[in-house]
């Protein structure tokens, strides 16, 4: 007799994942203007564990530029990676729609039109971080507000909603922008998204909502199975939908808020890797979650390498190298999409 | 047991459904007959709080809905094209799992159990979208049997079927019934079918009871004619009441 077993995520799966992020990761580490070797780096990095003592061949220069300079940036690529892969899967899940990701639904422009008015009305760039912050939370809450008034729990009135706060915002943010001129080039650099860090400030100040937000999404994962069936169906089930559904978006819109305010507005991280991760291993959110996780910091942290490179000794924006990968990626998503469900 | 006290559905200004009174019996089997937007998946709907309604619903078990006093099959379930059918099944094990919870051994049996009952083991990992209407069906009931629950709220579930199949379906539902005691309430199309498995029909119409009994009292020609039309004719053989087309005469 044929059992019933439930699809679970493999641990082949997971050592790919774990693999694609360590790999990027020592990657991230070694490219940069200053050659660091790969013996001697992996050493220096075993060294700095407690109770380990190795020889290695880096001068105190180089040491420093290991832990302040490469580490951080390659540990802020992998957070907000992370986030905003896993924040895609669980607006993707929570939403029944395969193109949900924080953009669609307004947190992004609202965290930008956040950050426009620090730079451009109070001349302050400390305010960025807080008021995208607020500028990302309250689009979601106008949005869903919004879509709630118009449609009830109808999943479209809310992507709908989630269109036109975009669209206000941006609109807002346009504005603001024409009126100060002089700090467009400053707003723009954000807007393009950026990993750069001082020392571990961005790391530290993103991680605990990374941490909490995706403990919060990951034990989620098998409700967001429930919720495909539909509203009704997983009500009838038992399961509170519009509890599960807040729960999950509040997670979500929260990483991706802290994430912007770190790094500025990277797109297409939420579409491309939930996208590939489905694609490759399986349609249960029990693993779309988990490996988006991993892969998303795989992801941004190669992405990273790229920026850093391709154009050296000058940098590309990192948003505008997942926009030029990211942009066919949603056109390929919408063609293979089999109509409206 | 299951009641319906009361129970009125208003959708703006129009009365979708009641006021109406209906008192389920523990074990019974009751079909529920009328045309087309009389009221029937909306009284289903109503016992699983899926519309606002005033008046009370209640089962002997003190559940609303939480998942384990009704199991309910849709009429128009939907049914993820990737997942496969033992995970689909599994789904129904919901309202037993806790919200960190992971499928215990007990859940992974009831699920083999009710895929065994229901002869649908060898499709436990074909894809949803690659089934066939009959076998689609039988998931779908598999799914609301493993739920556990005393009561199946049924909503068309023969309606892709040929009537072997649907005649299939309705013997497991029955035998479940007896061996298990659950209580059974069907909206069924099909007049004659629903005469044939149900203990006692209601006949709803413009979403008021207008009928409800005994199979034979309900199935009437002047029952039917009043709420169908003029072209259903009844005759009756050993089994009870059969319903055919004739069309009026012109």
């Amino acid at each position: 007799m044929t059992r019933a077993k439930p699809a679970r995520l493999g641990p082949g799966a997971v050592a790919i994942g774990v693999l694609a992020m360590l790999g990027s990761a020592l990657l991230g580490i070694l490219v940069g203007s200053a050659g660091l070797g790969v013996g001697d780096v992996v050493l220096a990095l075993l060294d700095g564990l407690p109770f380990v003592e190795l020889n290695h061949g880096l001068t105190d220069i180089e040491l420093s530029v290991l832990y302040e300079i490469r580490l951080p940036r390659v540990a802020l690529g992998a957070i907000v990676g992370a986030v905003l892969a896993g924040a895609g899967a669980a607006y993707q899940g929570v939403f029944r729609n395969p193109l949900a990701d924080p953009y669609l639904l307004g947190v992004a422009a609202g965290a930008g039109l956040g950050a426009t008015v620090a730079f451009a009305w109070l001349g302050d760039g400390d305010l960025v971080p807080i008021l995208a912050f607020v500028g990302g939370l309250g689009s979601v809450a106008l949005t869903y507000m919004l879509g709630r008034s118009v449609g009830g729990r109808s999943v479209t009135s809310l992507i709908l909603a989630g269109v036109a706060v975009a669209a206000f915002a941006t609109a807002v943010q346009t504005f603001v922008l024409q009126r100060n001129v002089e700090t467009l080039r400053e707003v723009y650099s954000w807007i393009l998204g950026r990993l750069t860090t001082v020392g571990w400030n961005e790391v530290l100040g993103l991680l605990p909502y990374a941490v909490v937000s995706l403990a919060v999404i990951f034990a989620s994962r098998r409700l967001l199975d429930v919720l495909s069936l539909g509203d009704e169906e997983a009500l009838a089930l038992g399961v509170t939908v519009s509890r599960v559904r807040a729960v999950v978006v509040i997670a979500a819109t929260l990483a991706t808020a802290a994430a912007v305010a770190a790094s500025g507005l990277i797109g297409f991280v939420g579409i491309i890797v939930p996208h590939t991760v489905r694609l490759l291993f399986g349609w249960s959110y029990r693993i779309i979650v988990p490996l988006s996780i991993l892969f998303g910091a795989a992801f941004l942290m190669t992405a990273d390498i790229a920026a850093r490179t391709l154009v050296a000794p000058a940098e590309l924006p990192i948003g505008v190298v997942t926009a030029f990968l990211g942009a066919p990626f949603f056109v390929l998503v919408l063609r293979t999409m089999r109509g409206p469900e | 047991m299951i009641t319906w006290q009361s129970v009125e559905v208003v959708f703006g200004t129009a009365r979708v459904l009641g006021p109406i009174s209906i008192h389920v019996s523990d074990g019974e089997w009751v079909g529920l007959i009328g045309p087309n937007g009389s009221g029937k998946s909306t009284l289903l709907r109503t016992a699983l709080g899926l519309v606002e309604h005033s008046g009370t619903v209640s089962f002997s078990n003190g559940g609303g809905n939480s998942g384990t006093a009704a199991a309910w099959m849709p009429q128009r379930p939907r049914l993820p094209e990737a997942m496969g059918v033992a995970d689909y099944v599994m789904l129904g094990r919901t309202p037993h799992i806790g919200y960190l919870g992971a499928e215990s051994r007990r859940d992974v049996a009831r699920v083999d159990d009710a895929m065994t009952t229901l002869a649908i083991n060898e499709l436990a990992h074909r894809p949803l979208s690659t089934l066939s209407g009959g076998e689609a069906q039988r998931t779908v009931l598999a799914r609301a049997l493993a739920q556990e629950s005393r009561v199946l709220l049924l909503d068309e579930p023969t309606a892709s079927l040929d009537i072997g199949h649907a005649i299939d379906v309705l013997e497991v539902v029955d035998r479940l019934r007896h061996d298990e005691g659950l209580t059974v309430i069907t909206a069924v199309h099909d007049l004659t079918l629903a005469g044939r498995f149900a203990d006692r029909l209601i006949l709803l119409g413009d979403g008021v009871v207008h009928a409800d009994g005994q199979v034979r009292d309900v199935l009437t020609e002047e029952n039917l004619s009043a709420h169908y039309g003029t072209g259903v004719r009844v005759v009756h053989d050993d089994a009870g009441p059969v319903v055919i087309p004739s069309r009026s005469k012109r």
